[in-house]
């Protein structure tokens, strides 16, 4: 027989334990993972007030996290704002990979971005795609962490 | 009656061992070198020293004799005896060895020679004694300017091995790679060229951009290679005596993961656009550029069977990299990996029977060789981080590169030049002047 304020207690212990591990997908602490992606600002510079200028990867992804689509959302609003403005969207890949494949995944990852760069009505004329592969880490470490922040797609303002 | 046939059936007996005494199995690890004495060549008298650049080689027969030691060292098929403990005097040693002498010291092999140094010409005669059969193996004589000494040392190397082992040697083969210096996250890279022994290194561009992935034509004289020369990631080819270097084609967008073909008419490799990369070729008379692949997946590192055939090349198309070949016109593609972890860098042996590769799993990477239907998978070597064989001409040694791991302020990274037999033995670093990667083995300079 299952009483009223024992199935309140069962939903509070329940609700408790979702919210918990909510907390747990940080991961490690400190470590800001998430899902193979890099979720911390370490590394991450800004294009103006707001609006950070790269987004993170999975390894062999180039999938756009909702985080990322949110970071490419708001560099797109800035962007209308700046109509004169080019831009290069750098695609970079880890060292945890073979050089050639990571110079084809940084152009896949760079792409990706201008694609849903351009979905929000930046012209393609406007951005152009380089890839590094693994040759410019932003991280010297051999460890997951620095990984994580190598896999990246930079935006620049073009010279 | 009977006893003079038992008597000639002996004499049979003994001539035919006599011949096979001396020789090297090669398709074995070689845990027992064969003991070989190197007598430093005679230098014939009114002859000149050599000068080379600000250096005066004096003793040119001796030099000569020094690398062909460090050459059969290297291999690690071959014993190099100590000098000192040599009896027989150069000179007399060509002529008419006394092999008693020489098995005193152990020797199963004996190489010696003569040199005639003028000021235009270097003349050098050498001869392979089988010191246990007592017999001549080989005999050749032949003429070079003075300053390619160096490459008489290797030819020599080169008709050794090949008398010793019934395989073409690689001695006289040169290497180019990238070479490295700086912090990890701005590294300073040049293409670099030197003989497989390390001499004579010579730096083929500045510095000023990125470049990548060298590789050799078949005939050794152009090089095509990956270059970030104004920003735009471009195949580009150098030859190698002008200095000249031109772009590949007329691509709107980056290309990469170059290589000749066979004959030494196109360039393959794979170009990039809209995030997809596909395999192409172009043809260097005609400038006709073919699409070989066609696939939304990454199609990179392109590597052709020796003889123009086929292709091997890397490719996302089932999720993650995998090895693959098609014929040359891109039809009949298969996928020819299957074992857990991931494929890439697939190379073609210059014999035609293997694929060596670079294969990634649970973190740790290992160079491995297959049959060219994916069968047979052999992994040669484990290492933190390792990548992208070449193949030495006669297909028996791989050349690859290592890096370490480093903290995070770049600190303990290095990047390193490495080779290892097809049998699994003989791992060996192969020293350079600064750090290296992407090496590309020659085929032989003398075809």
């Amino acid at each position: 027989m299952v009483s009223l304020t024992n199935l309140r207690k069962f939903l509070v212990v329940v609700l408790a334990g979702i919210a918990l591990t909510a907390c747990a997908t940080q991961g490690k602490k400190g470590t800001n993972i998430a899902g193979d992606v890099y979720t911390g600002n370490d590394t991450v510079e800004y294009l103006a007030t707001g609006v950070k200028d790269r987004v993170f990867f999975a390894t062999n992804k180039s999938t756009l996290t909702t985080a990322s689509r949110d970071t490419l959302r708001k560099q797109a609003a800035w962007m209308r704002k700046k109509s004169k403005l080019k831009f290069t969207i750098e695609g970079h890949a880890d060292e945890r990979g073979t050089r050639e494949y990571n110079l084809a995944l940084g152009e896949r990852r760079a792409n990706a971005v201008k694609d849903y760069l351009m979905t929000y009505g930046i012209s393609g004329s406007r951005l152009n795609v380089i890839s590094y592969g693994k040759e410019r880490p932003v991280n010297s470490g051999s460890n997951p962490l620095a990984w994580s922040q190598n896999r990246r797609s930079v935006t620049v303002k073009a010279e | 009656m009977k006893k003079i046939f038992l008597f000639i059936f002996c004499l049979f007996i003994f001539n035919n061992s006599a011949k096979a005494l001396v020789e090297v199995d090669i398709t074995r690890g070689n845990l027992d070198p064969l003991p070989i004495a190197v007598s430093p060549l005679y230098v014939e008298s009114g002859s000149v020293d050599i000068k080379q650049g600000d250096k005066i080689i004096k003793n040119v027969g001796e030099e000569i004799s020094k690398i062909i030691e460090i050459n059969f060292k290297r291999s690690g098929l071959f014993n190099p005896l100590k000098k000192d403990s040599f009896v027989q005097k150069p000179d007399i040693a060509h002529v008419k060895p006394r092999f008693e002498d020489w098995r005193l010291i152990k020797a199963q092999a004996l190489v010696t020679g003569k040199v005639t140094v003028s000021e235009e010409k270097l003349r050098v005669e050498f001869r392979l004694w089988d010191v246990v059969a007592a017999k001549e193996m080989v005999a050749l004589a032949f003429s070079t300017t003075p300053n390619n000494w160096r490459r008489v040392a290797h030819i020599i190397s080169d008709k050794v091995y090949q008398r010793l082992t019934g395989e073409e040697g690689y001695f006289d083969t040169r290497i180019i790679y990238v070479s490295e210096t700086g912090p990890k996250t701005q590294r300073y890279k040049k293409l670099a060229i030197m003989d497989q022994d390390g001499a004579n290194v010579k730096y083929l561009t500045l510095g000023n951009e990125l470049v990548l992935t060298p590789r050799f034509s078949p005939k050794n004289q152009l090089v095509t290679y990956l270059s970030y020369f104004r920003n735009l990631p471009r195949v580009y080819l150098l030859d190698i005596e002008t200095g000249v270097q031109e772009v590949v084609g007329d691509f709107p967008g980056m290309t990469f993961a170059p290589r000749f073909s066979p004959d030494g008419e196109k360039i393959i490799m794979s170009f990039a656009k809209d995030g997809n990369s596909d395999i192409y070729t172009m043809n260097l008379k005609t400038r006709v550029v073919e699409k070989i692949t066609d696939h939304t997946s990454i199609d990179t590192s392109p590597s052709y069977s020796p003889d123009g055939k086929y292709i091997a090349f890397n490719s996302d198309r089932s999720g993650l990299q995998q090895i693959y070949v098609m014929r040359s016109d891109g039809s009949n593609v298969k996928r020819i990996t299957f074992g857990k972890g991931l494929y890439g860098t697939p190379v073609w042996s210059p014999r035609g029977d293997l694929i060596a590769f670079t294969k990634v799993r649970k973190g740790k990477f290992y160079i491995g060789v297959m049959r060219t239907d994916g069968s047979g998978e052999r992994l040669l070597t484990e290492n933190y981080y390792q990548e992208a064989p070449s193949w030495s001409p006669n297909g028996r040694v791989l050349i690859f590169y290592r890096e370490t791991k480093a903290d995070s302020d770049g600190k303990g990274f290095s990047a390193k030049l490495w080779s290892i037999d097809l049998t699994g033995y003989n791992e060996r670093l192969i020293e350079t002047e600064t750090d290296g990667s992407d090496p590309s083995w020659s085929s032989l300079l003398s075809k």
